[in-house]
């Protein structure tokens, strides 16, 4: 079924046919592949829990301790220094995001993934940690060590 | 384009491309005035293809397990963007997969497309539609709702009554006695891993047998061809053929975005298997027929359990129907009549038991 004339591509019918066509293929594909890469961005998870949690009761920390404990989604540590005082800061370390633990040796934070040294303010003191951690606030209620955020000026 | 030229040019040192493609451009496609049922095998492939790539998309978010599945549902509908669109996308291709697969069935058996030497095509087919009904059985349950859970219990209990396989199997497919999250691991196994290796290896068998019996041409049709070589009509595969069928492939793409978007799948509510069976539960719509007769068969037939007795009469017939091709050269014209007779039998059955099931409270 061989057409007996075959148009021209300039004919200006034929090119208002292959615009129409054309953009409207395109129009459906983008409008396909946008949902479509919309949906492999993960969405956020939202900071469960707010940003107050009851890290641990009183008493289950000896001095030079510490604790790991969940804050939102994130690891948080909990720690009693030599001299008995409350210190929190995020568990997450700066590198490449390994949790932090406490070495009791040292009296202060260590990342076992790359050697990172942090102090007890969190500052990054030896190793690759760029920045320091971020400390949180404590406060004491009753017999619960309540952790939070702290409130940005 | 000079690029792809070269390409071209690469390729057909290497693999002598234009062999390979040549029986391709030679291939034609009988003209005639029913071959608008041609389309209904391809628009079956097509969303096949649909659902292999919008499954994939769900993995990404879905998780097994009777703790999590539901919630990874509710998640992918309420929070991921698109995820809504994505999953009604695929309950609904799903469906129209199944009905698309029956048409194109039932236009097979009243075209007589079956017939010699077609007969192994008919069979693969077959096999295709019990590994797509398996399809849906299989993930109907994975999003764990109430509804799914009960037809689930129903589905596999059924089972459960073939005579003396029937336990044994109804404990493979639940994972236990009981519909429990060991189910839904299995299901999911099944849905995501055995049958779309099963059924991807069949569609090509499937393909390759068309390809090499080429279309079928109705009876009628033929008679008229041979009579007069002149009324031969054929046209291109490509592109004439295939554009069209991207045509049909568009507009089933466009019946299903709409269909999806302005119908969203529901999710209903999560099971809980020791609350009592809602009112209402009944399986997909393509089981509605097997599953109403069952309700309607009386507890004892004669000596046998009602259940028995339907599930056996199901079986005969599904195996008579799988053999139908070979039944069309029996007894002169006879084998011929009885094919047709069944046909419309079944298609009239399955019919008029869907739509009572649905009034049928």
């Amino acid at each position: 079924m061989e057409d007996a004339v075959t148009p021209t591509r300039t004919t200006p019918r034929r090119r208002v046919v292959e615009f129409l066509l054309g953009g409207g293929i395109l129009a459906s594909i983008v409008s396909f592949v946008y949902p479509v890469l919309r949906y492999l961005i993960p969405p956020r998870i939202a900071d469960l829990g707010g940003d107050e949690v009851v890290a641990s009761k009183v008493g289950d920390l000896k001095p030079n301790g510490s604790k790991i404990f969940r804050f939102g989604s994130r690891p948080a540590i909990l720690l009693m220094t030599a001299t008995g005082e409350y210190r929190a800061l995020s568990a997450v370390c700066t590198h490449l995001s390994c949790t932090v633990q406490y070495r009791k040796d040292l009296e202060h934070i260590w990342c076992a993934c790359h050697n990172g040294h942090y102090d007890l303010n969190g500052r990054n003191i030896s190793g690759p940690p760029p920045r320091p951690l971020e400390q949180f606030q404590v406060h004491v209620r009753g017999d619960e060590i309540v952790v939070a955020r702290k409130r940005e000026a | 384009m000079a690029f792809l030229s070269q390409a071209r040019i690469w390729l057909d040192e290497r693999f002598h491309w234009a062999e390979l493609i040549g029986p391709l451009k030679k291939k034609t496609v009988p003209v005639h005035k029913l071959s608008y049922w041609y389309f209904l095998g391809g628009i079956t492939l097509f969303l096949f293809m649909i659902q292999v790539f919008t499954g994939i998309l769900l993995l990404l978010y879905y998780r097994p397990g009777a703790n999590e599945a539901f919630e990874s549902v509710q998640y992918i509908m309420t929070r991921v963007q698109f995820g809504w669109l994505i999953r009604s996308i695929h309950s609904w291709a799903a469906n129209l997969m199944i009905l698309t697969a029956f048409m194109h069935m039932f236009s097979v058996v009243f075209l007589r497309a079956y017939r010699k030497p077609r007969e192994l095509t008919w069979l693969s087919g077959m096999l295709l539609l019990f590994l797509a009904m398996g399809f849906g059985f299989s993930g109907y349950l994975l999003p764990w709702n109430t509804l799914a859970f009960f037809a689930t219990k129903v589905g596999t209990e059924i089972t459960g009554q073939v005579p003396v396989i029937g336990h044994s199997l109804m404990v493979f497919l639940r994972g236990g006695e009981d519909v429990t999250g060991a189910t839904l691991t299995r299901f999911f196994g099944f849905h995501v891993a055995v049958l779309p290796g099963l059924t991807t290896l069949l569609i090509l068998i499937h393909l390759a047998l068309v390809q090499y019996f080429g279309m079928s041409v109705p009876p009628g049709v033929d008679v008229r061809l041979k009579v007069s070589a002149s009324e031969v009509r054929e046209m291109k595969f490509f592109p004439n053929f295939f554009l069209r069928e991207l045509m049909a492939w568009y507009i089933a793409l466009g019946v299903l975005g709409a269909l999806a978007a302005i119908l969203p799948w529901e999710l209903g509510t999560k099971a809980d298997p020791f609350a009592p069976a809602p009112a209402g539960i009944r399986p997909e719509w393509y089981f509605m027929f097997m599953f109403q007769t069952l309700k309607e068969i009386p507890a004892k037939v004669w000596f046998l359990e009602g259940e028995v007795v339907g599930i056996l009469l199901f079986g005969i017939a599904g195996l008579v129907w799988t053999l139908l091709p070979f039944f069309d050269r029996v007894g002169g014209g006879r084998g011929r009549r009885f094919i047709m007779g069944a046909a419309i039998f079944a298609a009239s059955y399955m019919l008029t038991m869907t739509v009572y099931g649905y009034l049928a409270k």
